[in-house]
């Protein structure tokens, strides 16, 4: 197990310095140079030639690289070039609005995603599975940003049941002291009750339009793992020695359908981080996707390669440990 | 065409691909006939005073910010679409094929580069990857086209290496070899044809997958510049200028549209996922 687990990690190095240089380069390629974006249209040739020469633009690339890289060991990713605020620290600030809602959105789909499946594969065929699938369909289709604006409008313009953007109402940011980041835990661990529902409301239509397409391919998923095992030989004895078709379901089938489930999810939680950055803008929710958008627009370099290297070095951890967990889920697996 | 063929008669008998192939068949028809049929001009028929009217008569989808006709914008917007989805899909799916058929054929170290080029792709959440790539090329229809097509190139080279791994150790194969047939032979008269099921599968369903990515480049305003009519452009457009909320018909028809041609590909491909693939 150990000797495997060493073998990825080390299998990963490779990965990560592709993951910096294909980031670095693309980066470069950018049309505009950023020292005549932060100096502005009214510097003079020598002003944008000094602040070349403070920013390193002006050094070969492959010494940018390894400075680059160099930095990114010791954690100094480089201060935005537009608000100077160093980037490690807005990563430290924003991850946690990210995770937020990612766990949210992750929680809705599986707490949904798994009974829907269920519910379609003992139903197979039925107008249930039908209108089930035909849903889990309609979830991959839909476009989240679009769900967004829709949800907004019906909930928060229309209904006015939950507000429409931010993390948290202007009154309870005023005297809320956060702990943790992660707002709904920090007003728990405050015993904070009016904050804890305003901030809840806030995650309420990010989390729910972040997890449609989870939410839809977790069903479908289970769905196909559950008529799977629902075929084998140890469920038709279970039947017939007269287990409840309950227990059945849910101690028999579905144990032991929940390996492709658990991959599914792992892998799912890795693309949430990339749809976040729709769900971030649309609903201004100050996390990291958002903040990377910002950074292209403005063409701020370290914010960009910052923000893109922290997502894709989380995405290929999060991989990893869905392969690791799988002998958690099944014993049966050993690692060679 | 052999009506009789049973991979013909399995998508005869599913009910949601045959109403995908509908679908898609009537999405295409329409962007075709755009040219032809356009209740309005969109460079001549703005005006200030016709902004943002609801649906009616006159415009059954009502008007944009800018007093166009936004069942025009969204017709036109509909070829735009299929222009980026189908290019960005062909676009990735042949450098994908290639890649893959080399890099499972020949196996040894081109083996090794192309799995490392695939990991390092896979390593970005695909719109993530999609958004840079826009940005250093510069937001257009070409950009976006490369953008997702990219996005699309490591799925491609899985599937093709998996395929050919297993079909280079075919009897078929091996007689091939045995009887003197040089490489390129082999990849192109015997695996190549074999591998394209699977791979018409996938690049149905990626049709889906890159029309929601292409709209939502658009959408963060990355996807065709104006005048250039484009759904996700649209859904921005109200988004940004304040409109979204006030006069929703601006991107309820968009937004709807897009879930249609989504919705689309994907029942589509799910059909020929049923007839192509004996297994599923």
């Amino acid at each position: 197990m150990w000797q495997y687990i060493l073998k990825r990690l080390l299998g990963l190095v490779p990965v990560l310095l592709g993951i910096t240089l294909a980031v670095f380069l693309l980066l470069r390629f950018i049309p505009g140079d950023p020292a005549i974006v932060l100096a502005g249209e009214r510097a003079t040739p020598d002003q944008i030639a000094a602040l070349r020469e403070q920013l390193g633009l002006n050094k070969p690339l492959l010494i940018q690289y390894f400075a680059f890289l160099g930095n990114l060991l010791q954690l100094n990713l480089g201060n935005s070039l537009i608000s100077g605020i160093p980037v490690i620290d807005e990563i430290k600030t924003r991850w946690t609005a990210t995770f937020e809602l990612t766990i949210a959105a992750m929680l809705i789909a599986i707490l949904f995603g798994i009974p829907a499946g269920v519910m379609a594969a003992v139903r197979k065929n039925r107008w249930l599975d039908q209108v089930l699938m035909a849903g889990s369909l309609l979830g991959v289709s839909i476009p989240v940003y679009w769900l967004g604006l829709l949800l907004v409008y019906l909930f928060a313009v229309t209904l006015n049941w939950l507000p429409p953007s931010g993390r948290i109402g202007i009154e309870s940011g005023l005297n809320f002291q956060p702990i943790t980041g992660f707002y709904v835990l920090d007003a728990l661990l405050r015993l904070n009750l009016p904050v804890l529902g305003d901030v809840v409301s806030h995650l309420v239509l990010p989390a729910l339009t972040l997890s449609t397409i989870p939410l839809a391919i977790v069903a479908r998923i289970t769905r196909s793992a559950m008529l799977d095992v629902l075929t084998q030989d140890y469920i038709r004895t279970a039947k017939a020695k007269g287990v409840p078709d309950r227990l059945v379901i849910f101690r028999h089938a579905l144990k032991n359908a929940l390996l492709p489930i658990n991959t599914t999810i792992g892998l799912q939680f890795g693309t949430l981080l990339g749809g976040a950055i729709l769900t971030e803008t649309i609903f201004s929710w100050s996390g990291i996707g958002s903040w990377i958008y910002d950074g292209i627009l403005a063409r701020d370099y370290p914010v960009v390669q910052g923000g893109v290297v922290f997502i894709a070095v989380v995405f290929v951890v999060i991989n990893l440990l869905v392969d690791l967990s799988y002998a958690w889920v099944d014993p049966r697996i050993q690692y060679r | 065409m052999d009506l009789s063929h049973p991979a013909i008669q399995r998508f005869r008998k599913s009910r949601f691909g045959k109403i995908g192939l509908c679908l898609t068949i009537a999405l295409i028809l329409l962007a075709l006939l755009a040219p032809l049929l356009r209740p309005y001009n969109l460079a001549a028929d703005q005006s200030y005073v016709t902004r943002l009217m609801a649906p009616s008569r006159d415009h059954w989808f009502g008007t944009d910010g800018l007093g166009r006709d936004l069942l025009t914008l969204v017709w036109y917007g509909i070829r735009t679409s299929l222009l980026i989805s189908l290019a960005s899909v062909g676009f990735g799916a042949i450098i994908g094929l290639v890649l893959g058929l080399v890099a499972g054929y020949f196996r040894g170290w081109l083996d090794t580069i192309v799995g490392w080029f695939t990991d390092i792709l896979l390593a970005f959440p695909s719109i993530l990857l999609a958004i840079v790539i826009v940005t250093v090329t510069s937001p257009s229809v070409q950009s976006v086209i490369i953008a997702v097509g990219i996005v699309q190139i490591p799925i491609y080279i899985r599937l093709t290496r998996s395929v050919v791994f297993s079909l280079r150790e075919q009897e078929f194969v091996q007689a091939a070899r045995a009887l003197g047939a040089t490489s390129l032979w082999i990849i192109l008269r015997h695996i190549l044809p074999a591998s394209l099921s699977p791979l018409v599968v996938q690049a149905t369903l990626s049709t889906g997958t890159a029309t929601l990515e292409a709209a939502g480049l658009g959408f963060l305003g990355l996807g065709a510049q104006p005048p250039t009519p484009e759904l996700g452009t649209m859904l921005a457009d109200a988004f940004k200028g304040g409109y979204a909320l006030s006069a929703p018909w601006t991107t309820v028809f968009p937004g709807l549209v897009i879930t249609l041609m989504v919705l689309a590909f994907n029942l589509l491909g799910d059909g020929l996922r049923d007839a192509l693939d004996t297994r599923s």
